[in-house]
């Protein structure tokens, strides 16, 4: 039971809103581990401290044991923390395989095992006959498995997702979960995923931990977490959430 | 070397060749004036390649860069007047001087976040800031300029830039294909495939790992310092030195016309826009006098249109377009 | 040091400086309502000193009078430049507009030196050399009529923007393009009316520039530096911005002039668009983001 993501107390405010309040859970290594809450919930925001986009108020962030709160984007990633973007943001102009060079030669020097590393993960990820397509004309679900293959690309140990399944149909988001399912279980690395789509939620995360206007209000198995009141309570009127799961 | 040659389609190699061949014979047919211009084109193939580097991979707009011409040219021609020093050497000290110059240029505006056209401003700042000091100096000649000597007694030493046209031919062909060949190098490297990254989405490019700041800082220095050589030969080539033209905005902008209308981000679309645009505007002067009509200005109102032309038609260059009129473009599976 | 020496060249330097802001305005309204940095900024300028020069010669005009055809055909120019040209470019990349009009630039400057030759060409007013003597001090009486222009030009455009439904429309177009079309602003027309009005500020100020300076090619390109650099300097999109951005400008070039020498009053201004660049890229006056 050795978690490979902690998060300590973590506070962000944005000209005195408070958007993340005095916020703690860890992740253990290997898991696939959800973040849900409303809209504003603060979310995106906890998501970009722990990726480096800003640096915590107050509180620490430790990963395998060290602390990375204040390290820029690019330190945080080649430390083995890759991230997706809610709007993804594909390199429009370059090619499938491209893209996913650029994410694999952050740890491989020569370009040629770059390349076979990319090709190996859209084989995975199901993008292989569309490698020498411009980013830019994919589709939206094609875009969010090019994000995934490019992350994965960094050979990350710990991958931050960050609404993945918005915008897609319930048939891709079925298939999604399964390449998630089967990447976590194959590779061992562990998931931390943002989600609004309680169904994938509800498939693929052992833990969940519930944001409302900043704060923690509930954490623990997906199961427990539909019936706790104060979740159900902050979701009033929000969404559908149970309604599909239980 | 060997994958590069492997990459280009069959014809493109014939093409290849046989263009190389010709531009190699080429002297034995080609009068004084004729050559001129191939050296013309050479240069501008050059520095456009370097410029290219900079903006068409790694997404920086320099408006400068005559600023690194000039100095390249400067530093190799003042050490050559005051102490005899060859440019073969003179180029070293001459890169170094003009890529410190776009060490602090870059960062400046990486580090402090200025962006697109505000670098663009903070790059044509320090050129012009240049100019005018250069202006202001004495040892550099002033606005006056600065004169190297062409002694016919040492027009034999090759080896100090002292010949004829012909050397600079040759040496202008050698750096625009070594130009080439360093770009498809750089361009099919790790820091190809970052400086495109940079160049696509900085946030994503962070995202993926990437030192953004190193990755630019690298553009840059390249940039200049080859750029710097493209100065020391048309400095040797011209003999002289005039603030107002090496530092000058409009030399900048000359520089940027062959790539941007040949393509950016290619390696051919440098050495393409240089050899439609050079001959294009020193066929319309050569009409003009011939038709006694010289007016100053009338080479740069045709470039003008062309530039606008060609970004609004066909943004992405010629040389895109003219490669899928050859079949030069891989069929994709 | 004579005190009174400074002040003269600090006058001197506010009165060409609302000049220059005046120019500069028409950049800055162009850039935050149209988002298209326009280079040829400098070139316009002297397109219309060349204006004002040809209708003095001809037909005696002064430019405090001449100024207004001058801003109104250029208005009519911007607003069909907009109209068949730059609003192709406006969803496109900032280096393909950049590039366009450094092409467009190009084209303005080159075709002035083949029109006109590369001498400046003087106007010689009547009042030229003319000037108000206050207690120690002498302010040319030429360059207070032309700040004074430069003033209700640049009042007559504030109020047009605070006080016209057309400027309420701009101003919301530049603050939300999206919201703006939402509502059923036409957008392009709105861009071309806005193009057209930059043009008229620079037009009107290159017209006010002729009684201070000679008409020159040459002074194209220094011109579109300067404009930039003052609304850097005063902040992009802030209109109050420009005029002070100008009066700071053009009273350091002064007293650079001065102190220094006259060729090297320009470093003055990139030293501070540099350094405003780099310690706060929002300007003087503009708010941080």
């Amino acid at each position: 039971m050795t978690s490979i993501l902690d998060v300590d107390g973590v506070t962000k405010r944005f000209r005195g809103v408070l958007a993340v309040d005095q916020v703690t859970f860890g992740v253990e290594a290997g898991a696939i581990f959800a973040v849900i809450g409303p809209n504003g919930a603060g979310k995106t925001t906890l998501f970009n401290t722990i990726a480096g986009v800003f640096a915590p108020d107050t509180g620490s962030i430790s990963f395998s044991g060290r602390q990375i709160d204040g390290l820029p984007p690019n330190e945080i990633c080649a430390r083995g923390i890759a991230r997706t973007f809610q709007i993804v943001r594909p390199f429009p102009a370059l090619s499938v395989e491209d893209n996913v060079i650029v994410g694999a030669l952050l740890h491989l020097r020569d370009v040629g095992a770059a390349r076979e590393r990319a090709r190996a993960l859209l084989r995975r990820l199901d993008l292989f006959g569309k490698r020498n397509q411009r980013a830019a004309n994919l589709t939206l679900p094609d875009r969010k498995r090019l994000e995934v293959a490019r992350a994965l690309a960094t050979e990350p140990r710990l991958l931050l997702l960050d609404e993945v399944m918005a915008g897609l149909r319930p048939t891709e988001i079925d298939r999604m979960v399964t390449t998630l399912r089967d990447i976590n279980r194959e590779s061992g690395v562990t998931i931390l995923l943002i989600e609004h789509v309680m169904r994938a939620v509800m498939a693929l995360a052992e833990r969940v931990l519930v944001l409302d206007h900043g704060t923690a209000i509930a954490q623990g198995a997906p199961e427990a977490i539909v019936r706790d009141p104060a979740v159900v309570q902050s979701y009033l009127g929000q969404s559908s959430l149970g309604i599909e799961a239980v | 070397m060997k994958d590069l040659w492997s990459a280009i389609p069959r014809r493109g190699r014939v093409i290849l060749l046989v263009a190389i061949t010709l531009l190699l014979a080429a002297p034995m047919v080609l009068d004084r004036y004729l050559i001129s211009i191939f050296v013309l084109i050479f240069y501008f193939a050059y520095v456009g390649q370097a410029w290219n580097l900079m903006m068409g991979f790694a997404g920086q707009l320099s408006l400068g860069h005559a600023l690194y011409a000039g100095l390249g040219g400067y530093v190799a021609a003042l050490l050559w007047f005051y102490f005899g020093i060859g440019p073969w050497l003179g180029v070293f000290a001459g890169v170094a001087v003009a890529a410190t110059f776009g060490a602090v240029i870059g960062w400046l505006g990486f580090r402090f976040g200025i962006e697109g056209v505000y670098f663009a401003l903070l790059t044509i700042a320090f050129a012009e800031f240049t100019r005018i000091a250069f202006d202001n100096m004495a040892f550099t000649g002033g606005a006056g300029g600065l004169f190297l000597l062409y002694d016919a007694q040492r027009s034999h030493e090759w080896w100090n830039l002292r010949g004829g046209p012909l050397l600079f031919y040759y040496l202008g062909l050698a750096l625009a294909a070594a130009a080439a060949i360093l770009t498809a190098r750089l361009a099919r490297s790790r820091i190809g495939f970052q400086w495109l990254a940079v160049r696509e989405d900085q946030q994503a490019a962070l995202a993926l790992g990437i030192n953004v700041f190193r990755v630019k800082m690298i553009a840059v220095l390249i940039s200049s310092g080859m750029t710097a050589i493209g100065g020391v030969l048309i400095a040797f080539y011209y003999n002289n030195l005039f603030p107002a033209q090496a530092f000058d905005i409009g030399r900048s902008i000359e520089i940027i016309l062959a790539p941007v209308i040949g393509g950016l981000g290619t390696i051919f679309g440098p050495i393409v826009g240089a050899f439609i645009l050079t001959p294009l505007g020193e066929g319309l002067i050569a009409l003009t006098v011939s038709l006694g009509v010289n007016v100053p200005g009338a080479k740069a109102v045709f470039y003008g249109l062309t530039l606008m032309a060609i970004i609004t038609l066909r943004p992405d260059g010629v040389w895109p377009w003219l490669k899928r009129l050859l079949g030069l473009t891989e069929t994709e599976s | 040091m004579n005190i009174a020496i400074v002040v003269n060249v600090v006058i001197e330097g506010v009165l060409t400086g609302l000049i220059y802001g005046l120019m500069a305005l028409g950049l800055s309204v162009i850039f935050g309502v149209v988002r298209v940095v326009n280079f040829a900024h400098g070139e316009f300028a002297v397109v219309a000193m060349y204006a004002a020069y040809l209708l003095f010669v001809n037909f005696g005009l002064d430019p405090i009078v001449s100024l207004f055809p001058i801003a109104a055909v250029f208005f009519f120019v911007g607003y069909a430049l907009q109209t068949v040209l730059i609003n192709r470019f406006v969803d496109r990349s900032e280096h393909e507009q950049f590039i366009l009009l450094v092409g467009l630039a190009i084209v303005i400057v080159n075709g002035l030196l083949m029109i006109f030759g590369p001498d400046a060409r003087p106007t010689n007013l009547p009042y030229s050399f003319d000037s108000y003597a206050i207690g120690p001090l002498f302010v040319d009486k030429a360059r207070v009529y032309a700040a004074v222009g430069a003033l209700v030009v640049a009042a007559a455009l504030f109020a047009f923007f605070r006080y016209t439904s057309i400027g309420t429309a701009i101003r919301a177009c530049a603050d939300n393009r999206t919201g703006a079309a939402v509502v059923g602003l036409n957008i392009k027309r709105l861009y071309a009316l806005t193009f057209g009005l930059g043009l008229a500020c620079v037009g009107a100020a290159g017209a006010l520039m002729v009684p201070i300076a000679d008409a020159s090619p040459l002074l194209s390109q220094a011109f579109t530096l300067l404009a930039f650099t003052i609304v850097i300097v005063g902040g992009l999109g802030s209109m109050a911005g420009a005029l002070i951005g100008g009066v700071v400008i053009g009273v350091s070039e002064a007293l650079a002039s001065f102190f220094m020498a006259p060729s090297m009053k320009s470093m003055v201004s990139f030293a501070l668009l540099v350094a405003v660049l780099v310690l706060r890229p929002q300007g003087l006056m503009g708010r941080r983001i």
